[in-house]
């Protein structure tokens, strides 16, 4: 059934707002950061009210529901993508999830198998985010493994002509995005997944922008680790995921209170996984609110997230073949894309063309979107992205349309 | 409309038709800044002779606001001492962070006050900054390497 988005968008608070003297808010902007629905607000605002305290500690009922609420939140996620609630670690957001896996490996002791030597080899791709690229570039600085990459082709797709010799007998890990955040390209991961277990490589999935857009299943895509962060799929800031069926074999990243099993003044072992992970007090407020997100697209189900969005791409694909010397970057087809659109307009750079397209109430990016090594490739300083999610629809498309044409008139 | 007190007629003139691009052969010093935010990037030439700002050289990429803005600096401070220039880096800066409550004064800024409007787009002020931060790193190498000699 397709979604009833005047209806949804109804339990977005901020879409009540206006922008620039009066105008209408049209958001483009999710593949930075989505929009939350009231009960996302109210459940994070309600742990605060009613439940908190410091969560797997103290004798009392508020700590005991404290707890219940945050273990809850993790089962949802657990069931939300398809693994077991022991194999989700709550941290501050994806970027911090990606460092932990590589500061953890960078960790582990000669004989553990994450342990990195000159000979091994890390693989990651030419349209990874900052984010999953930088931990693995000094994690290769650290232990003086070799980074090496799949390259990235004019139509914006990974080129895995040379699989066989990009990930190696060396390989031990392979970090990639499931879909880029610039191109919305959505990598094939089978082939991937397959040589890397081949090799004995792990295979580390950054899903910032495919979880809170498509339905996943870890067992399914078969990789070892996977990342998403809360606060892009309709959850609060602070939290993000680290999935994983190897946890229990990764060394610690922060040390502290509740990680530990026991502790002497010289010596201190490691409480089991996810708990290892999860130093400190956590972030339970966003974690519950991250739960009550989930809550909402699991009941509006991410089949039809995906089918509006998938929708929604091709329509704003088609409107933007309208406009003259306007160039997508990415996929100009369906075909394995998703709903983020990166493009050009002739000379006008992509920040005046954001000024002006905010001047009509218009929220997009501008730039290289922390992936600065894939706009390098594609030959272009800047784009402009428009991204999409469910509460998106095709007079947001129209909308664009119109503004970039008076963009051109503007700076003709 | 409020976008025209961004984008007035002399920034996108200096962004048409850019003064002093296009890199000199010789300088006293360069310097390459970057706004690591949007990718724009200059590379900035800079020469002096007898105490005195002789040459302003430039290349780059960018939006309209940064090339226009080290279009207008890259004019408006020759011929001026490493003082003079100075205080006029100051009084733009200023300018930049007046959140719109000052017009700039044309006699002392000439066409930079155009870009006074910047102030009130925050997101912006980096870019109107740009050439003006690489001048200012130019001529602190210039004073305490080559006291302005040419390489």
């Amino acid at each position: 059934m397709p979604l009833d988005v005047a209806n949804l968008r109804k339990d977005f608070p901020i879409f009540e707002r206006t922008i620039r003297d009066g105008k209408k808010l049209i958001y483009l902007d999710s593949g930075a950061t989505s929009q939350k629905p009231f009960s996302v607000i109210e459940a994070e605002a309600d742990f605060y009210k009613f439940k908190n305290a410091a969560v797997h500690r103290g004798a009392h009922q508020l700590a005991e529901e404290a707890t219940d609420a945050f273990e809850d939140a993790r089962l949802k996620v657990a069931r939300f993508i398809g693994g077991h609630e022991d194999q989700i670690v709550f941290t501050k957001g994806a970027t911090e999830s990606l460092n932990l896996i590589a500061y953890a490996m960078g960790n582990a002791a000669p004989g553990n198998r994450f342990a990195l030597t000159a000979q091994d080899q890390i693989v990651v791709t030419e349209m990874e985010h900052h984010a999953n690229l930088i931990p693995w570039q000094q994690l290769a600085a650290r232990t003086g493994a070799q980074l090496s990459w799949f390259e990235v082709d004019s139509d914006g797709r990974l080129d895995l002509s040379n699989i066989n010799s990009v990930i190696t007998e060396n390989t031990k890990v392979v970090a990639l995005t499931h879909q880029s955040n610039v191109l919305g390209t959505i990598n094939p991961l089978d082939a991937i997944v397959a040589r890397a277990h081949e090799v004995g490589a792990v295979v580390v999935l950054d899903a910032c922008q495919s979880a809170p857009h498509m339905p996943i299943d870890v067992q399914a895509l078969g990789v070892d680790f996977l990342v998403f962060s809360g606060h892009k799929a309709l959850g609060p800031t602070g939290v993000g995921v680290l999935w994983s069926w190897l946890l229990n074999e990764l060394p610690p990243f922060l040390y502290g209170g509740s990680m530990i099993e026991t502790v002497t003044m010289t010596t201190a072992t490691w409480a089991p996984a996810p708990r290892r992970f999860e130093a400190g007090v956590p972030n339970m407020a966003q974690a519950v609110g991250l739960g009550a997100a989930l809550d909402y697209l699991s009941d509006i189900g991410m089949h039809e997230v995906h089918n509006h969005e998938i929708a929604l791409t091709e329509y704003l694909l088609q409107k933007l073949s309208q406009v003259s010397e306007l160039n997508v970057v990415g996929p100009k087809t369906m075909d394995a894309r998703g709903g983020s659109v990166s493009f050009t307009v002739g000379d006008i750079h992509p920040h005046d063309l954001g000024q002006f397209l905010d001047s009509q109430g218009i929220a997009v990016r501008t730039g290289h979107h922390c992936a600065w090594p894939l706009t390098r490739k594609l030959g272009v300083p800047a784009t402009t992205r428009a991204s999409l999610y469910l509460y998106n629809d095709e007079s947001d498309c129209d909308a664009l349309f119109d503004a970039i044409l008076g963009a051109q008139k503007y700076f003709a | 409309m409020e976008l025209d007190s961004l984008y007035q007629e002399v920034i996108l003139d200096h962004y048409k038709y850019p003064l002093n691009k296009g890199l000199s052969e010789n300088y006293g010093a360069q310097v390459h800044h970057v706004n690591p935010s949007c990718g724009d990037e200059i590379t900035l030439n800079v020469t002096a002779e007898d105490g005195l700002i002789k040459r302003i050289t430039w290349d780059g990429v960018g939006c309209s606001i940064s090339q226009a803005s080290v279009s207008i600096a890259s004019d408006l401070l020759l011929d001026k001492t490493f003082e003079q220039a100075d205080r006029l880096v100051s009084e733009f800066t200023e300018l930049m962070q007046s959140k719109g409550t000052k017009p700039g004064d044309p006699e002392i800024l000439e066409d930079a006050v155009a870009l006074a409007g910047v102030s009130k787009f925050p997101a912006r002020i980096k870019c109107a900054l740009l050439g003006w931060m690489a001048f200012k790193d130019a001529a602190v190498r210039i004073n305490t390497t080559t006291q302005g000699d040419q390489q």
